[in-house]
């Protein structure tokens, strides 16, 4: 099919699918629904508005984006799910942040914390009970670096003042205790969420005199921003970082530590993976300490390499000719996986659909296979995600932002492709559709996906989702 | 550089190869700032002693890893239970795509349910247009033929009036006049996910029988709801099956057991299965309504009694005398004998828990979970000479331990036992350090009580997330029974196997024959 084919009948296909709407929700999801066309600056849709009720959107909330994913991982914290008991229990433990340590004594990762808020609190307000729960957390939890306080809806509709308590706390205890109003109802879906664990940063861990002891200071110092070491991404990240002769100071947050927060100031440069939800503290950083940030790529070895190479440049000719030797020494590796996968792979069409970041920045994992991604979108990302994202996708591809169930399934329906990778609550409508699928938030309980070591395990992940033989035998025989 | 394309090493192995070892250590050296190795064993040791469960047990406001989660996922679970329903949940969006999450985890299923995506200006001027919008939405797009409203504590704390808003959008011609739309305020900060069931499925069964005041006319049926249930795939069709040997008029109000196991043939089927709306509109004729969970459905019950029922009420009946009392009551109610066919599923039960006596005797369990399963799993591992010890539930009231209690003191391999309403896992955790006993049953997050504690669990209730398809068996019925009695068997095997697994040492006890 020529290019101008596919458009016309991408853009067909979206006019189809909105048919379905009440007619103010179809011109509303209108504007979120595009074929991307070449030189197009934003990939021609609007972002980051209110989802539509009703429409099963994928999103989630402010409490998850903070929460969920930028404070939970900060593994020598206790972080306080504050309010009724059900926002932690269903973020309990779900997103494969790994990390090592003690879980209970000295990490709680893998814990749940919460004020399970009653009636009676919600009438005359959970500030005492507040206090009470963290000097119980002081008792039975001593070797905690730190708390946050993670607002669930009710304590700003009841005027709580979370604040003057963590203030009184972290004065007692001499510890940081931070207060986050990431009430799920704040903005339109997770993003939100961490702008606002983003600022609780900035101003209770940078503007305040924290416990760390500060590391002393080489050339070499970087930070990985962005990374929430999902399936241990962090660490397949931080190895080449290394390789390269860089010292990673701090990992934001994924095994992620409060000294290393505090420690971040000190760094030469910040790299930041996932701009969508870090991209504040790192212009907060350059801002206030004028350290540079520069984003980066590690999912699949044409991106790696770029990166590498990008972020050498910032530093001298010794860790240049390091990062071109590391290049050349996974090279066989790349080599191989290639090899092995990329006949397996070839010409397979894939649909995403994951948060903030993953949309753009999977696409050169899936090339480098062969494989060619033929519809992309967000949860929650910004214009400037759409712009970066521009980058990377080519004309004629299907753009879907905040996509509801209904779209997705149709879209999917019409363009058949041989893989689907978004989230768990898409996971089983496609399968049943007969269609191979990965998750691509939890790596599909497999990963790390980051860096050279990564990108075999994705490689041998998308071949062993896509070549199942269950996939053929979906209709029964006897219907053929 | 341990990757190899030939050997592919994911996470389980990657990070165990000396690079990443040693970058991990130098990690931890020099830039986590922890506490020393001597510090945290010095903690690990003072978190099983006597003094620590005591302060732990004095906890008044912290809440450590609870057994319950809140109100609207059991709404939105009653819902799922009726034919072509979608859950609507008035408030925050992120709360539903956590419960279909969740939900999704456990069962491997898609999982369909929509919100109204209130925002902070609906937190200010309220929920109306969001509701309006949100009906006509859902009913355009995933042509239900019922919506089933349940609320979000955001909606709670600003008091939204449903029942006037959904009223307000059928005026706006959102959805049809006669279109069913149930409601239940399900506050996050009142009970939980069993409360959140029992509101559900009492406002979708007032939607129906509501304005049939008067015209009720008695009939042999008999109503079973089965409460918020894991196991509800294989469970409900389990009960069918009895029900339809026992030749039983019976009507399960909210059958979750298809809409949560569609088949994988090419085609998504958003709905399936599910209590027709037409038979719950006919089930205020029923002579009874029996309740296989109380705890889920005490609201429900006291309105179907109000309704003229006849009602039972049973806790997770699990195991021979649980079994047996569900099938002699519906016997009794319906008037049908119990067909030789049970009896003899009765014999296989009895004489698969008599091949196995000597194994369950004296092995002590704690239990933790929803209060009728507590129930029910206790019962059962008392009947099979086993001693439940520990038995707790975050969402259990005290009437639910006054209950608990009474069930263990009715057994003599209860008399070591205690029940802890309102406790979690954290507490748990004192209890097995300080009196320790063979086995967990509980869920997957009971995984973490293993690992610390080194007690084996058996995952036997909702949710379980970390080993696949077990709720597609039953664990309810004769043959139920005998599931669960193999999963605990199977544990105990495994168990002893590894504890004598040690070549010239515990060559002895290694038994090739159990």
């Amino acid at each position: 099919m020529s290019l101008t084919d596919t458009v016309e009948k991408n853009q067909g296909l979206i006019d189809e699918v909105l048919e379905a709407y009440p007619e103010k929700a179809k011109k509303k999801r209108a504007r979120h629904l595009s074929v991307h066309k070449e030189g197009e600056k934003d990939c021609g849709v609007k972002s980051n508005v209110k989802s539509l009720p009703g429409v099963m959107t994928i999103r989630g909330c402010a409490y998850a984006g903070s929460k969920g994913v930028v404070w939970g991982p900060i593994k020598d914290m206790i972080h306080i799910s504050h309010g009724p008991v059900g926002c932690g229990y269903y973020s309990w433990s779900g997103r494969r942040n790994y990390y090592i340590g003690t879980t209970g004594i000295d990490s709680f990762g893998t814990m749940q914390f919460t004020s399970d808020f009653q009636e009676r609190d919600i009438v005359f307000g959970g500030d005492k009970k507040l206090g009470t729960l963290i000097d119980e957390i002081e008792e039975l939890f001593p070797l905690n670096k730190g708390i946050s306080v993670q607002s669930e809806c009710p304590i700003g509709l009841i005027g709580d003042d979370i604040e003057a308590v963590s203030r009184a706390k972290a004065k007692e205890y001499g510890k940081p205790v931070i207060p986050v109003r990431c009430e799920g109802f704040r903005g339109v879906s997770q993003s939100l969420g961490h702008h606002i664990a983003n600022d609780a940063i900035r101003d209770w861990v940078f503007e305040k005199e924290g416990n760390a002891t500060p590391v002393e200071q080489t050339p070499y110092d970087v930070t990985v921003i962005g990374d929430y070491n999902i399936g241990g991404d962090a660490w397949s990240s931080r190895i080449l970082l290394e390789e390269i002769g860089l010292r990673v100071v701090a990992q934001w947050s994924g095994d992620g530590t409060i000294a290393e927060l505090e420690n971040t100031p000190r760094a030469k440069v910040n790299l930041i993976h996932c701009y969508r939800s870090m991209n504040y503290i790192a212009r907060h950083m350059e801002e206030k300490y004028g350290i540079p940030w520069v984003e980066y790529n590690f999912f699949g070895p044409t991106q790696i390499e770029k990166s590498l190479r990008k972020i050498a440049s910032l530093f001298d000719e010794k860790i240049q000719e390091n990062a071109e030797k590391v290049i050349a020494q996974y090279r066989p590796l790349v080599d191989a996986t290639i090899e092995k996968y990329k006949s397996r792979l070839d010409g397979k069409k894939v649909m995403l659909y994951v948060g903030g970041l993953r949309p753009r920045h999977v696409v050169g994992a899936y090339e480098d296979l062969g494989m060619e991604v033929t519809g992309t979108g967000y949860e929650f990302a910004h214009k400037d995600d759409y712009q970066r994202t521009t980058d990377y996708i080519g004309e004629g591809t299907l753009v879907y932002d905040d996509v509801t169930g209904y779209e997705f399934e149709k879209f999917v329906e019409a363009m058949q492709p041989d893989l689907v990778a978004s989230g768990i609550k898409e996971k089983y409508v496609f399968q049943k559709m007969g269609m191979p699928f990965r998750q691509m938030h939890s790596w599909d309980y497999s990963g790390p996906y980051h860096g050279y070591d990564g990108f075999t395990i994705f490689a041998r992940d998308m071949d062993m989702a896509i070549n199942n033989p269950i996939w053929s035998q979906v209709k029964a025989p006897w219907d053929k | 550089m341990p990757q190899s394309a030939d050997k592919v090493l994911d996470h389980g192995k990657l990070f165990r190869e000396d690079e990443y070892k040693d970058m991990l250590t130098r990690k931890k050296v020099e830039f986590e700032q922890g506490h020393s190795d001597v510090k945290v064993q010095e903690i690990v040791d003072w978190t099983k002693t006597e003094e620590y469960k005591e302060k732990n047990f004095a906890r008044k406001a912290l809440t450590v890893n609870p057994t319950k989660a809140c109100q609207p996922l059991g709404a939105v679970f009653a819902a799922q239970g009726f034919e072509d329903t979608l859950p609507f949940v008035h408030g925050s969006q992120g709360c539903v795509a956590y419960y279909r999450t969740h939900l999704t985890r456990h069962f491997k299923e898609p999982n369909s349910a929509v919100s109204s995506s209130m925002t902070e200006d609906a937190a200010v001027f309220g929920g109306l247009n969001n509701m309006i919008d949100g009906l006509a939405n859902a009913y355009a797009l995933y042509k239900p033929k019922m919506i089933a409203v349940s609320t979000t504590c955001m909606a709670e704390v600003i008091g939204d009036d449903l029942h006037g808003f959904i009223e307000n959008a059928k005026k706006k011609e959102s959805i049809p006049e006669d279109f069913p739309v149930p409601f239940a305020h399900t506050p996050a900060f009142v009970g939980s996910h069993v409360v959140g069931y029992d509101n559900a499925m009492k406002g979708i069964l007032m939607n129906f029988w509501n304005g049939q005041e008067g015209m009720r006319k008695e009939n042999d049926q008999i109503n079973v709801i089965p409460g918020f249930d894991g196991f509800c795939v294989g469970n409900n069709r389990e009960l069918k099956r009895l029900f339809g040997e026992m030749g039983l008029k019976a009507l399960i109000l909210g059958d979750n057991a298809d809409n949560y196991d569609t088949p994988t043939d090419g085609t998504y089927r958003m709905y399936d299965g599910g209590t027709k709306l037409d038979d719950v509109k006919e089930a205020i004729h029923a002579k009874a309504t029996v309740s296989l969970q109380e705890y889920c459905t005490t609201q429900t019950l006291s309105y179907a009694r109000g309704e003229g029922h006849q009602v039972e009420k049973f806790n997770y009946p699990m195991g021979l005398s649980a079994t047996d009392s569900l099938i002699m009551k519906l016997s009794e109610i319906s008037g049908k004998e119990i067909p030789d066919s049970i009896k003899l599923e009765r014999g296989r039960l009895v004489d698969a828990m008599a091949d196995s006596h000597a194994l369950f005797h004296g092995k002590r369990f704690a239990i933790y979970g929803d209060p009728d399963f507590c129930m029910g799993m206790s019962q059962f591992l008392m009947e099979l000479g086993a001693e439940p010890v520990h038995v707790l539930s975050t969402g259990g009231t005290k009437k639910w331990a006054k209950a608990q209690k009474a069930l263990l003191e009715s057994s003599p391999y209860g008399a070591s036992g205690q029940a802890y309403p309102g406790k979690d896992l954290w507490h748990m955790r004192s209890l097995l350090f300080t009196d320790p006993v063979d086995f967990i049953i509980g869920n997957s997050y009971g995984k973490y009580l293993e690992r610390d504690t080194g007690t084996p669990l058996i995952r036997l209730t909702y949710p379980i997330f970390d080993r696949h398809h077990h709720h597609r068996f039953p664990t309810m019925g004769y043959q139920g029974a005998i599931n669960v009695m193999v999963r605990i068997l199977d544990r105990i095997f495994e168990v002893a196997d590894l504890d004598t697994i040690d070549t010239a040492v515990t060559d002895y006890s290694f038994d090739l024959v159990k």
